[in-house]
This record gives structure tokens, C-alpha cells and sequence, in this order.
């Protein structure tokens, strides 16, 4: 019973329920193959194409906390990787290392810049972050393009390929990347106050203000760090295919990660917050969309499956469908204990949500 | 207020004209609005010469007809407070749907039917979902999105040629007005600005969409049958995206499952150039209307100078940007005054 009320627990069955169903239906599907030291196989490539997903979820889950949103998410990936790609495509010697780290530290900064911009409409100005983030999303493509000239911006850089398609020891470089990324923002968020002022400022603004919680500092300082992992998600979706299509990188990478929020848990409302359910939210996704593409669909209609996906989670968290629930429940258990269960259990459920921290 | 009016002997002009912002704050953005598209014009013509011929300005309405449509739609659901992302994605899953029923033979006036059911098809769900299980506007539409891009896709994965005469009569046929020329399309758009301004100016529909956006609870306890009016108007958008969807295959002459991306963040910006207020309440179909038309200028004035189309987007943002800052000013103004 306390296993079932953990809060990572739905997340968790839902990720693993795909993964079986994955290797009942095909029993290749979780085969790991080792080769030249490597290893390879679905679930590796799972792992290693998470990193960009899982890079922007984590910084929308960071936003989402302070009730905001980031729309702007794909086109900063978009600006970031037209920015590196072109800095390499220019330089002399694009196989350099030198080259390569100034290229990533350019496009990183250029990234910090764009989340500060963010933070400053929603942080001071005030302005809904819907809308706010919305102006980025709209001109950012556009900047993109201006930069590449419109065209897709291809090169040929060992070091900077490596990034997404290197290995280190045995697994994939990418994966590296996002296990070290999660590990620092889940060290800043939960070994500090930090973690626990941005759900502060999430659950009541004016409160916290009051309370002497510095919210705007708070909400400027998710935004940047949204827009620096957004940054780096598009380093090494560029990476991955060496190439700078602004327009296509990162495309609705916005509304995957925050379907991959929520469905580690983390409410749209704002408030407490979960790093553990958003990296399992966000495996969820890739392994539903590789699952997808396994039972021969073509990539296009995938958004027909997560469509469905969106619908059940939110009706999982409607108020309705637990009130519809409660009743069923009752309803089948007669007069037993279940009908003086029934209104405890309802009260304990936002008590339970308000344990969680991981 | 009237304390600062009594020692002033006469209204001048410029009392009146702050008599007139402080009743009327909810116009201003959409006078800005026109003020800016009267800027643009002028300052193409005295650029390029021949901007402001009868031919580039029936073409204006020719060649964003369907954004037009969709604006009218988007408009009532942001008076709500709410916001409708599907709207791109219904165009394109309407219009791929509606050629494939053609080119297999399906008479056009079964297609068309179907064509604006299937918008509004998913606008009901996206309202029943908002309405009655308490999902957020975003998130709800956000699933309208993926579900009508999925769709389109499951329909036909390329493009399809429309040869059916009725629909491309829509597109070619041209009522001359001395030089000037509309084509049905056109008609139909402004037809539907004309509906949706009269709807909600009028009506007890529209005055109920106004409420709900000023006062969701305030509308409520008046008594407003605010649930229907709230699926209704995420309806009424997916009618305008299944309608959108046919002006844009008569357009193009094709039904294509890549088309409208990102149309649903243009029609945003110009509801909000229009002004439009994004948290609700305020707002009018005629300035989308106008939103739509400094949209469609800012477009043919950088297809004029040959510049990257990608420029579109960018001061299309700037301009977004701009309005909503101006928007937040006013509201602010009139939060203190309260």
C-alpha cells in the first residue's frame, strides 16, 4: 500500500509495462549486444537519444516548478546548434578541439542569454510565461535561419561528433552527459534551500514573497538554466546529426517535455516537483516512441499515439475521474469499511503528493 | 478622477483624449494596431512604389484567408482566457481529409460537411476536456494538436491534388471590382469576420464569452450557462480550423499533412496584435481582423524586398512582444484605478 501511494510509483509501472509489452511483442527488443568494447542494443539507444529530451524536460521541470512554462525550449536548441555548427563551419580547422569548446561555450552563452531574456519578461515585467516565452519561439527559428543563411549548416568535426555519437567506458557519451546533468540540478535543488524555495514560489508566489523568499530571483534563475540546458540538449541533437536545420531541430521538442513533466508527476500547476519522475517521465517517451516505430508505424502518425497518451494522463489526474473513481469503488464494496474509507483516503490523497521530494 | 477635472476650466483636446483612453482602454491596443498597419502601408508604398495597388491588397486577403478564419475562431477562445494550439494541425487534418474523400470520388458536398465536422470533432474534445475534467486550455489543445497532426499523417503521408471544380472554383474564380478583385474565399473569410464580430458583440453567446473571460465565478453566480459557452467556443475554433482547412486546399490545390505548422503561434500573434487580451475579457473579432492584415503586410513587404522569409517570424515576434508589453501597461492602469 505504501509502494502504490509512492510518488513515483505510476510513472514507474507505466514505463515498465512499455518496456514488457516491448519485449513480449518482439524479445530483440531488449537485447544487448557488445561490440568493440561497446555495447549496443534498443535499450542503449534509448538511453542515448533521451539526452536532448531529457536535458529540456529537466529545465521545463525546473520552470513548471515556478508555475511558469517554457515554449521556447525547441527554438533556443535550434538557435544553439546553428550557432556552434556555424562557428566550426567557419573556422580553418573544424577538426580542432579548440575550436569545438569554443564553439560549445559560444552557443552555451548565447543559450544563457536567451533563458535570461525569458526570466526578465515573466520575472520583471510580469508577463504570463505562456506568452512570454511564446515571442522566443516565434523569432527564435527566425534568428536560427538568419544565422545558418537559411540553409542547413553541415559539417565534418571529429570532436564535436563525438559528443552524441562517441562512447565512453561501454555506454554512449550523450548518456553521460544527461546522468551528469541530473546529478548536478538534483545536488543544487536538493542538497540546498534552492529546491525548496523554487516550490515555494510555485505554490503561493505572494506567500513566499511575504515569507522573504527572493521569488524573482528564483524565477529568472529557472528560466536561465531552462534556456542553458535547452542549449546543450541542442548541441547534442546537432551533434547527432552534424547538421543545423533550424527548422526541425528540436520541433515540438516543447510539448514532449512537458508531456514527459507531467508524467513523472510534476503538476502543470506548479508547486512540488520531481527530477526522479521527470527522468522516468522522459524515458517513458522515447521508449513509447521507439515502441511505436517497432510495430512499423511511420514516424509521422506517432503523434496520433501520444495524443492518446496526453488524454489518459490528464484524465489519470482529473479531479472527475477520481471522484468517478471513489464512487465506483464505494459503490462495489457496499457497506463495508470502503464506505468510511472512502473519504479518508480522498483527503489523504494531497497529503501524500505533498511528501514528495526525491 | 473627478478631482483633477474640476479646476480645469475646459476639456481641451488633450483631456478629452485621456477622458477617452481611461473609458475606453479596451480599444486602445487594437487602435495601436491600426495606427501600425496604416505605418506599414505607407511606409511601403513610399518604399517600393507600387505596394499600394488594387492588385497587392486584394492578394493581402487572397493569400491569408484561411489565417483569417483561424483568427476568428482563436479570438473567442482567448476572450475566455483560454487558448486553442490545435488550430494549425485541424487545417491540415481537415484539409488532407477532404482531398483524399475527393480524389476517391466522393461527391464535394459530402466532403465539405465532413470536412468541418472533423474540426469540429476535435474542437468538442478539446472543450469537453477543458470543461469538464478541469485540464488546462494548453495541455487540452496540446493533445488536439498531436492528435490532428497524427490524423493527417494517418491519412495520406503526402500531399493530394484536388481537380474537383466546386472547391478549385473557390480559389480561381475572380469578381472584379474596377481593379480590384475578390475571390469566393475571400468572401468567405470576411463573411466569417462579419458572423464572429456580430456574435460577439451581440448576442447573449458573445456577451456570456466576454463574462467568462473577465469572471469565470462572477459569470457563474450571474447565472450564465458557462459550461456550454466554454465547450462551445473551442467548438466554434475547430469549425473555423475544419473551414480554414478548405479555404486552404482550394488555396493551394492540394491537401498536404505538412501544412499550417506553427500556424497555430501566427494566428496567436495576431488575435494579440489585434488586441486581444491573452488573459481574457477583452478583445474584438475586427481587430484580429486587423492583426491579420499587419500579419499579411509584414509578409508581402519582406517578399517585396526579397529578404529571408525567416524575418517574418522575427518582427512578427518583436511585434508580440511590443503588444504584450503595452497590453500589460494598460491593464495595470486600469488594475489601479479599480
Amino acid at each position: 500500500m505504501t509502494l502504490l501511494k509512492h510518488h513515483l510509483f505510476w510513472p514507474s509501472a507505466a514505463l515498465a509495462t512499455l518496456v514488457v509489452v516491448n519485449v513480449i511483442a518482439n524479445p530483440n527488443f531488449a537485447k544487448i549486444t557488445m561490440r568493440d568494447g561497446d555495447l549496443y542494443g534498443n535499450p542503449v539507444t534509448i538511453l542515448r537519444e533521451s539526452a536532448p529530451l531529457m536535458l529540456v524536460a529537466l529545465g521545463m521541470t525546473l520552470v513548471i516548478a515556478t508555475r511558469g512554462i517554457d515554449l521556447s525550449v525547441g527554438a533556443v536548441m535550434a538557435v544553439s546548434g546553428a550557432v556552434s555548427l556555424t562557428i566550426i563551419a567557419d573556422a580553418p580547422d573544424p577538426g580542432s578541439l579548440g575550436i569545438v569548446v569554443t564553439a560549445i561555450a559560444t552557443a552555451v552563452l548565447v543559450a544563457l542569454v536567451l533563458g535570461a531574456w525569458n526570466g526578465f519578461l515573466v520575472s520583471v515585467l510580469g508577463i504570463q510565461p505562456i506568452i512570454a516565452t511564446l515571442v522566443l519561439m516565434l523569432a527564435g527559428r527566425g534568428v536560427a535561419l538568419l544565422i545558418t543563411g537559411g540553409a542547413i549548416t553541415t559539417v565534418t568535426s571529429a570532436p564535436y561528433k563525438f559528443i552524441s555519437n562517441g562512447y565512453l567506458i561501454l555506454l554512449p557519451v550523450a548518456f553521460f552527459i544527461w546522468v551528469a546533468v541530473v546529478a548536478v540540478v538534483a545536488l543544487i535543488e536538493r542538497r540546498t534551500a534552492l529546491g525548496m524555495l523554487t516550490e515555494a514560489v510555485g505554490i503561493n508566489p505572494e506567500a513566499s514573497r511575504l515569507a522573504g523568499v527572493r521569488s524573482r530571483g528564483i524565477i529568472w534563475g529557472a528560466y536561465i538554466a531552462s534556456g542553458v540546458l535547452a542549449g546543450v540538449a541542442g548541441i547534442i541533437n546537432a551533434s547527432n546529426t552534424m547538421a543545423a536545420d533550424s527548422n526541425n531541430a528540436g520541433y515540438l521538442i516543447e510539448l514532449y517535455a512537458i508531456l514527459a513533466v507531467v508524467l513523472g508527476g510534476t503538476s502543470l500547476m506548479g508547486g512540488k516537483f520531481s527530477i526522479a519522475g521527470t527522468v522516468i517521465g522522459v524515458l517513458t517517451v522515447t521508449t513509447l516512441d521507439k515502441t511505436i516505430q517497432f510495430f512499423g508505424v511511420p514516424p509521422a502518425q506517432s503523434p496520433v499515439f501520444f495524443a492518446v497518451v496526453v488524454v489518459i494522463v490528464v484524465l489519470v489526474q482529473s479531479p472527475r475521474v477520481h471522484q468517478w473513481g471513489r464512487s465506483l469503488s464505494r459503490r462495489r464494496s457496499g457497506h463495508g469499511p470502503g464506505d468510511a474509507g472512502g473519504e479518508p483516503a480522498a483527503a489523504s490523497a494531497t497529503p501524500t503528493r505533498q511528501e514528495v521530494s526525491a | 478622477m473627478s478631482a483633477t477635472v474640476v479646476d480645469a476650466p475646459a476639456p481641451t483636446a488633450m483631456d478629452r483624449v485621456r477622458t477617452f483612453s481611461a473609458r475606453r482602454a479596451s480599444v486602445l491596443p487594437t487602435l495601436a494596431a491600426i495606427v501600425i498597419l496604416v505605418i506599414l502601408l505607407i511606409g511601403a508604398q513610399a518604399e517600393f512604389g507600387n505596394f499600394l495597388s488594387p492588385r497587392n491588397l486584394s492578394a493581402l486577403l487572397l493569400d491569408h484567408a484561411y489565417l483569417m478564419v483561424l483568427a476568428v475562431g482563436m479570438t473567442f477562445v482567448i476572450v475566455t482566457g483560454g487558448i486553442d494550439l490545435s488550430v494549425g494541425s485541424v487545417m491540415a487534418f481537415t484539409g488532407i481529409l477532404g482531398s483524399s474523400m475527393l480524389a476517391s470520388g466522393t461527391p464535394v458536398w459530402i466532403v465539405i460537411p465532413v470536412m468541418l465536422a472533423g474540426g469540429a470533432a476535435i474542437g468538442t474534445l478539446i472543450g469537453v476536456l477543458v470543461q469538464y475534467f478541469n485540464v488546462q486550455p494548453f495541455i487540452a489543445s496540446l493533445a488536439g494538436l498531436f492528435l490532428g497532426r497524427g490524423l493527417a499523417y494517418v491519412v495520406s503521408l503526402s500531399s493530394i491534388r484536388v481537380e474537383n471544380e466546386p472547391i478549385l472554383w473557390l480559389q480561381q474564380t475572380r469578381f472584379l471590382i474596377g481593379d480590384w478583385y475578390i475571390t469566393p474565399t475571400g468572401i468567405i473569410a470576411l463573411a466569417v469576420v462579419a458572423a464572429g464580430a456580430v456574435i460577439m458583440a451581440l448576442t447573449r453567446f458573445g456577451r456570456t464569452v466576454y463574462a467568462i473571460g473577465g469572471s469565470e465565478q462572477s459569470a457563474r453566480l450571474m447565472g450564465l450557462s458557462v459550461a456550454r459557452t466554454k465547450v462551445l467556443v473551442y467548438v466554434i475554433s475547430g469549425l473555423c480550423g475544419g473551414l480554414a482547412g478548405l479555404l486552404l486546399t482550394a488555396y493551394s490545390g492540394a491537401g498536404y499533412p505538412r501544412n499550417g505548422i506553427g500556424t497555430e503561434l501566427d494566428v496567436i500573434a495576431c488575435v494579440v496584435i489585434g488586441g486581444t487580451l491573452l488573459t481574457g475579457g477583452r478583445g474584438y473579432v475586427l481587430g484580429s481582423m486587423i492583426g491579420v492584415f499587419v500579419f499579411a503586410t509584414i509578409n508581402t513587404i519582406i517578399s517585396f524586398m526579397g529578404a529571408e522569409q525567416s524575418w517574418t517570424h522575427i518582427i512578427i515576434g518583436a511585434l508580440l512582444l511590443l503588444f504584450i508589453v503595452v497590453q500589460r501597461a494598460i491593464v495595470a492602469r486600469s488594475d489601479r484605478r479599480t
